[in-house]
């Protein structure tokens, strides 16, 4: 028997987000909400250990109340039962903020096995509040595992880093970020979304994890966002077009040489 | 006035050390404050003398048994211990998978803010610490100033320039951290992965396979090419998850990030993701069949045509110029 907390963010879909070219500013209001893709990873492995040991798989979420909604297609995948925590005063919060939240809200939850979170979310990506929540929770945190097996109170896993492969032993209670590498996640049916309908979904407020307001939103974070700007292009964007591929490529091969980015050629 | 003071270096990067170095003395002279790099590990008294010439005030250096084999748990303690003490006002980690939970923990500790991966570090008028780092898969730089100290932020592997050498010779301070934490995970195993080793990083020139490279042999096309240039190649995120050709190692916002002389993208359709990794390269050439081809949007050279005819044509046609001049 598992008991399993998820993690799971209520992301914008980057590849719907326009920029205003003028102002370089990010039009986000037409980029649809969804799970955050790594934390469906997690939700995956989660739900699979449920399924093989018997248990239990919660979902939480720190965000807009329209994040009940979202977390549906958890429950559909597999999740028992899924907690959002969402209050005003928490808008404007960072990593710090909303892992204090996390926190609290894990140990309402009271007892688990296992907290696992996407690497980071595909938004912000800053791979920042896992660990953060583990730290807040005393908790040991293995960061972007690929691989996992769990034996008795004691869970092996496999990661990437930069330069090296690690293999890496820990026991239960322990939080992990998963990454993409780990597993495939389903595709709930038509059944299982039926089914999902009438599982239930939390709503917590502040006041219901006793949290204290000069620790959550702007007030509570120790960064300020001063802009969110997409980058300047300054591309040349020259299309470069023979009759052959032989006069295209000799016609590029030109235009490298005269950049002076291609000095010399060894044969 | 603020009772922190001093600005911070650490990675286990010996490359990443030397480039947060340059950064954090141009930040320490503008806050008239001093500079310190951190050794953690053991028996490391001689990596700590060869940082002594890089410009940094003070090389910290905490050397014990309990540090022999990298524990973020153990590394921690001692971090902890010496930031307590110490009070910094800027701690600047290497962005690492490993640095960048050292930073998001430690921060956490001390109830502070942690900007990894950031592309840009500067100073606001009243000397607090300004990021910049990419956001929303690369579409956008975000912007952050710090609010409490000490402000923790992660450089990622070329940002800045690497530290030059310096008459001026640290201090070396050795530190005794009291009691590390008991490590609860255990490394079981530790094997060097054969993709990066900073060599992508370094190179000035990168070809870059994509989803339109249609077997991995043909990765020998790419390779060809490279070698004429003395370049290295690279690969997008798909052809190690979705294809398993390769083991890790990828290019893009949430691999490795590169900027070199000139990058070419074969059959790279350029998701925002992989164009956040490559978009501080100076020349952008993009070849790709399909013309709506999102990459051709920041490339300085668009071909649209087929990569299996333009690559080997392009080599040959430099081989043929540069053999002429």
């Amino acid at each position: 028997m598992v008991r399993i907390i998820v993690c799971v963010k209520q992301a914008l879909d980057v590849s719907q987000i326009k920029v205003d070219a003028a102002s370089r500013r990010l039009i986000t209001v037409d980029a649809s909400r969804k799970i955050s893709d790594f934390d469906k990873n997690a939700l995956e492995e989660a739900v699979r250990l449920k399924e093989k040991l018997g248990g239990e798989v919660l979902t939480l979420t720190v965000g807009p109340e329209d994040a009940k909604t979202t977390v549906r297609e958890a429950l559909a995948m597999g999740a028992d039962k899924a907690f959002v925590v969402s209050d005003p005063v928490f808008e404007g919060g960072d990593t710090l903020a909303t892992s204090y939240v996390l926190g609290e809200a894990v140990k309402k939850l009271g007892g688990f096995d296992l907290i696992l979170c996407g690497e980071a979310s595909v938004d912000s990506f800053s791979a920042q509040v896992g660990p953060r929540l583990a730290d807040r929770l005393g908790l040991p945190v293995v960061m972007y595992v690929k691989k996992l097996t769990l034996d008795g109170d004691t869970v092996t896993v496999e990661r990437n880093l930069e330069d090296s492969y690690e293999t890496i032993r820990v026991k239960m209670p322990v939080l992990l970020t998963v990454t993409k590498e780990l597993n495939e996640p389903r595709i709930p049916s038509l059944m299982s979304i039926m089914k999902a309908s009438k599982k239930e979904v939390v709503l917590w407020k502040a006041a219901d994890l006793g949290i204290v307001a000069e620790k959550v939103g702007e007030l509570g974070s120790a960064i300020r966002i001063v802009s969110v700007l997409a980058p300047r292009v300054e591309r040349k964007k020259v299309v470069i077009k023979g009759e052959t591929p032989v006069e295209t490529a000799e016609k590029l091969a030109r235009a490298l040489i005269q950049d002076g980015v291609v000095k010399q050629v060894k044969v | 006035m603020s009772e922190h003071h001093g600005v911070w270096v650490y990675s286990e990067n010996a490359d990443l050390m030397l480039e947060l170095l340059a950064k954090a003395t141009e930040l320490a002279s503008m806050l008239k404050t001093e500079t310190a790099a951190f050794v953690i590990g053991h028996e490391v008294r001689a990596q700590a003398e060869h940082l002594m010439s890089f410009g940094a005030d003070k090389v910290f250096v905490v050397d014990h048994t309990a540090l022999k084999v990298f524990n973020s748990e153990t590394y921690l303690s001692a971090l902890t211990t010496l930031v307590k003490e110490r009070k910094p006002e800027i701690i600047l980690f290497g962005s690492t998978r490993k640095g960048k939970e050292l930073a998001a923990r430690l921060a956490t500790r001390f109830a502070v803010g942690c900007v990894p991966d950031c592309t840009n570090l500067s100073l606001d008028e009243g000397g607090r610490l300004v990021s910049e780092r990419v956001v929303y898969g690369g579409s956008a730089s975000a912007t952050h100033v710090f609010q409490v100290k000490p402000q923790i932020a992660c450089v990622p592997l070329r940002t800045f320039e690497r530290a030059k050498q310096t008459e001026k010779k640290a201090e070396i301070v050795d530190v005794s951290v009291g009691q590390f934490d008991v490590p609860r995970t255990e490394t079981v195993e530790v094997k060097p992965l054969e993709a990066g080793g900073g060599k992508l990083e370094e190179a000035k020139v990168v070809v870059v396979g994509g989803r339109g490279v249609e077997k991995k042999e043909d990765f020998k096309i790419l390779e060809s090419l490279c070698y004429a240039l003395g370049g290295q190649v690279g690969y997008t995120r798909p052809l190690v998850e979705d294809r398993k050709w390769f083991k890790g190692g990828w290019i893009g916002l949430s691999g490795i990030k590169i900027k070199p002389m000139l990058y070419i993208g074969c059959g790279v359709s350029g998701v925002i993701q992989h164009v956040a990794g490559i978009r501080d390269s100076q020349v952008i050439v993009a070849i790709n069949k399909d013309e709506q081809a999102p990459i051709f949007e920041m490339a300085d050279y668009i071909v649209v045509g087929d990569l299996y005819e333009i690559v080997p044509a392009l080599e040959a046609a430099l081989k043929k110029m540069l053999a002429q001049s």
